[in-house]
């Protein structure tokens, strides 16, 4: 079949079983949108607010469905703008392909009108992306790219099309959805050695992140650490992979991790890392990290291993595989007087919990009123870290939140993206900072009828950074106070949704089910106090046995 | 671990921009190239790059490890002085002098260099070799002027009758 480039893209896309894609429309890709119209009954477009939404909504579908995320974009302004999202599923490993237009082959390299060098400024932030100079490679180039982005540990890959590639014509054929490359078995002598290293042990700790997520390990890790009477504790990227009511998860370490979690893992005698890559908001000081403990890593990046963290163990291969022979491998093991330490260490923790918390008592508020399945998602700031520590989760995937490069403006957009990933409604927690980065994307969310809750957590500050000015800079709040004018709730009025507003907790429970339960998307302007913490905490650099839990910890 | 050189040869598509994505990569994780060299191979599909660098053990796995990963990277391997041959070439001018003329002949005799170009006021010189060798011969050459120097930087093979595109992973 003869078929313009523009056309086998959409041909392409549609044969690999790619339902929905994120976009925004311009020159350069003119030609593609004319061909999206022609099958708009087999593919889905939603035109986001922004390039920088539609990116973000990719991540946001990809992270919720465990599928690969596409987004479309025009050459110059539409592509970077792409540059953010695509930075941040390359940092939270999520599979993405970007197809960007770009000027006629002939123009290339005259600085013509919006043509950019795409593929040379996301080369450090993609784990491929091709320029395609024949229309003949086009669809074996984006199979090529699905291909790498989903296999081993995932990432984006960009693939930019100069205007001619997609006018020109050549054959197509109907091709079968590509084959995730195999990762490479668990190594028998790995899995003995770690057999030995926990038969050996007194206090294992399992401790596993996004790699886990990725691979669906939960069961196993569950069982795992049931069978050798493990702790376990996960990175910000590990949360939701396992259930957040079963006893032996102490819940998120590291920076802001629960306090249970974070020493129980500074006490461990074993560390066992499942999908990890031990980034500095985990360890801290990696010099002083759990220096007393054996370390396993297992992932499926090799370049991951010993590279923040010296093990003793570590091997480069598929999690699923290694989890299964390793549960086979170990004996089971009761440790009695680990497992009194970490019940002590419960109850500490308990000690510091207030019960008149305002965050806390929202976070579990919706989180009492969501299904199980509906995805908790977020901005970046203090309301992250509280939705991190306070949502119960339940089942996988729930959790979706810019880890690695911690991207303000990430919320809507990823919201929209797993609402549209899922077909279920989402929560969205955001801070009035990270709100205003976004915002424009409600307008999408209301075209499209989106499934969404909104609560912003409205402190009037960019409450994160003013919180290190409280502990590190003398309180010199210099450029963290918004206190704007903007009322959220008459905002989302305006951009067609529903909105709410909230100053108690009862008031926010009250509208948290009306919103949960509208039809469309709703938002709720939640009002929370200035000077409320994220705690506990460890400082950037900081070592886990100086640990800051309360405001009295710290000299104000 | 101790700090030491090691030579790392890799064979990497011959497309547009591998190069780019290589040195991009490097520059990215903060290694710090000693010398970095690229040819053509035996087959043309492949370039081949040879890269020399100071580190210690971990440096040098994750320079391996990241390479890897790299997508258009065929093949990566370490070249251990034991095991390999090491050469670098040198093209260098020194002051030609009637007094020095002489001296220059016989360190250019004992290095087995070759004189490529002459002229009243210069000698062009060639030498080929070891970085050692390399490095001994400019130390010689320092007295009598050096007015240019170029070299190519490490190329590296393994001995024996393997191609290391045939390895085993
Ligand atoms: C794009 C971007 N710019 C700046 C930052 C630095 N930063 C991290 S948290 C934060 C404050 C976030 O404020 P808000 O969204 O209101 O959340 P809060 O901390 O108040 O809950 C800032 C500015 C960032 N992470 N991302």
């Amino acid at each position: 079949m003869r078929l313009s480039g523009a056309e086998i893209v959409v041909k392409t896309l549609i044969e690999q079983n790619i339902k929905t894609i994120f976009g925004y429309p311009g020159g350069t890709v003119i030609d593609i949108y004319d061909q999206l119209k022609k099958y708009e009954g087999q593919i889905e477009h939603i035109l986001t607010a922004h390039e920088q939404g539609a990116a973000h909504a990719a991540d946001g579908y990809a992270r919720a469905s465990g599928d690969i995320g596409v987004v479309l974009a025009t050459s110059g302004p539409g592509a970077t703008n792409l540059v953010t999202g695509i930075a941040t599923a390359y940092l939270d490993s999520v599979p993405m392909l970007a197809i960007t237009g770009n000027v006629g082959t002939t123009m290339i390299g005259r600085d013509s009108f919006q043509e950019i060098d795409i593929t040379g400024i996301t080369l450090p932030i993609t784990k491929h992306n091709f320029i395609v100079h024949r229309t003949e490679d086009l669809a074996d180039t984006i199979r090529e790219a699905i291909r790498i982005a989903k296999s081993g540990r995932p990432g984006p890959v960009l693939v930019d099309i100069p205007k001619d590639v997609q006018q020109k014509t050549a054959d197509y054929e109907k091709a079968e959805p590509v084959k995730i490359r195999p990762n490479r078995p668990a190594d028998d002598a790995v899995v003995a050695k770690a057999a030995k290293m926990i038969a050996d042990s007194g206090r294992p700790f399992i401790y596993f992140g996004g790699g886990a997520v990725r691979a669906g390990a939960g069961e196993l890790l569950e069982k795992l650490a049931d069978k050798i009477d493990a702790a376990m504790g996960s990175s910000l990227m590990g949360l939701s992979e396992v259930p957040t009511s079963n006893p032996r998860f102490l819940g998120m370490q590291g920076m802001h991790g629960h306090y249970a979690s974070s020493k129980a893992m500074h006490k461990a005698d074993l560390i066992i890392a499942i999908g990890v890559r031990f980034s500095d908001r985990a360890t801290g000081d990696t010099s002083k990290f759990s220096s007393g403990a054996q370390k396993i890593h297992i992932d499926v990046d090799a370049s991951e291993l010993n590279k923040n963290v010296e093990t003793n163990l570590s091997s480069a291969c598929d999690i699923i595989d290694f989890l299964k022979k390793l549960i086979d491998a170990v004996d089971e093991k009761k440790r009695p007087s680990w497992m009194a330490k970490i019940e002590k260490l419960k109850v500490q923790e308990k000690e510091f919990d207030d019960p008149d918390f305002l965050p806390e008592q929202v976070v579990k508020a919706a989180s009492n009123i969501t299904t199980a399945d509906t995805r908790c998602v977020t901005d970046v700031g203090q309301h992250q870290m509280w939705a991190a520590q306070f949502y119960e989760f339940t089942d996988k995937r729930t959790w979706i939140s810019s880890g690695g490069l911690g991207t303000m403006g990430f919320g809507m957009g990823a919201a929209i993206g797993s609402a549209y990933g899922t077909g279920k409604r989402s929560v969205l927690f955001t801070g009035d900072g990270s709100f205003g980065m976004d915002m424009n994307e409600l307008a999408t969310a209301v075209t499209y009828n989106v499934p969404l809750t909104i609560v912003v957590m409205n402190n009037g500050a960019l409450g994160m950074v003013r919180q290190l000015q409280t502990f590190f800079y003398k309180k010199n709040y210099s450029n963290t106070t918004l206190n704007r004018k903007t009322d959220f709730k008459l905002l989302a009025e305006a951009m067609g949704a529903k909105g709410y507003r909230a100053t108690t907790i009862d008031e926010f429970k009250d509208v948290f089910e009306k919103a949960y339960n509208d039809e469309g998307p709703s938002l709720i302007d939640m009002r929370i106090d200035t000077d409320d913490l994220v705690l506990p905490m460890v400082p950037g650099g900081g070592t886990y046995d100086k640990i800051i839990c309360e405001r009295s910890d710290i000299n104000e | 671990m101790s700090k030491n050189s090691f030579v790392i040869a890799v064979y990497v598509e011959n497309k547009y921009g591998v190069l780019t994505r290589v040195t991009s990569m490097f520059t990215r994780r903060g290694f710090n190239i000693d010398t970095l060299t690229v040819g053509e191979t035996e087959s043309p599909e492949y370039s081949r790059i040879t890269i020399s660098l100071s580190g210690d053990q971990t440096d040098r796995g994750q320079l391996i490890s990241q390479l890897k990963k790299l997508y258009n990277v065929k093949k990566v391997e370490v070249i251990t002085a034991d095991k390999g041959i090491r050469r670098e070439l040198m093209l260098i001018k020194v002051k030609n002098s009637p007094e020095n003329r002489a001296d220059i002949k016989d360190a250019v005799d004992v290095f087995k260099a070759k004189i490529v170009d002459y002229s009243a006021e210069a000698l062009c010189l060639e030498i080929t070799g070891d970085t050692n060798k390399v490095d001994a011969f400019i130390d010689n050459m320092k007295p009598f002027g050096i007015i240019e120097m170029c070299r190519t930087g490490i190329v590296a093979i393994e001995r024996g009758a393997d191609s290391i595109l045939s390895h085993e992973e």
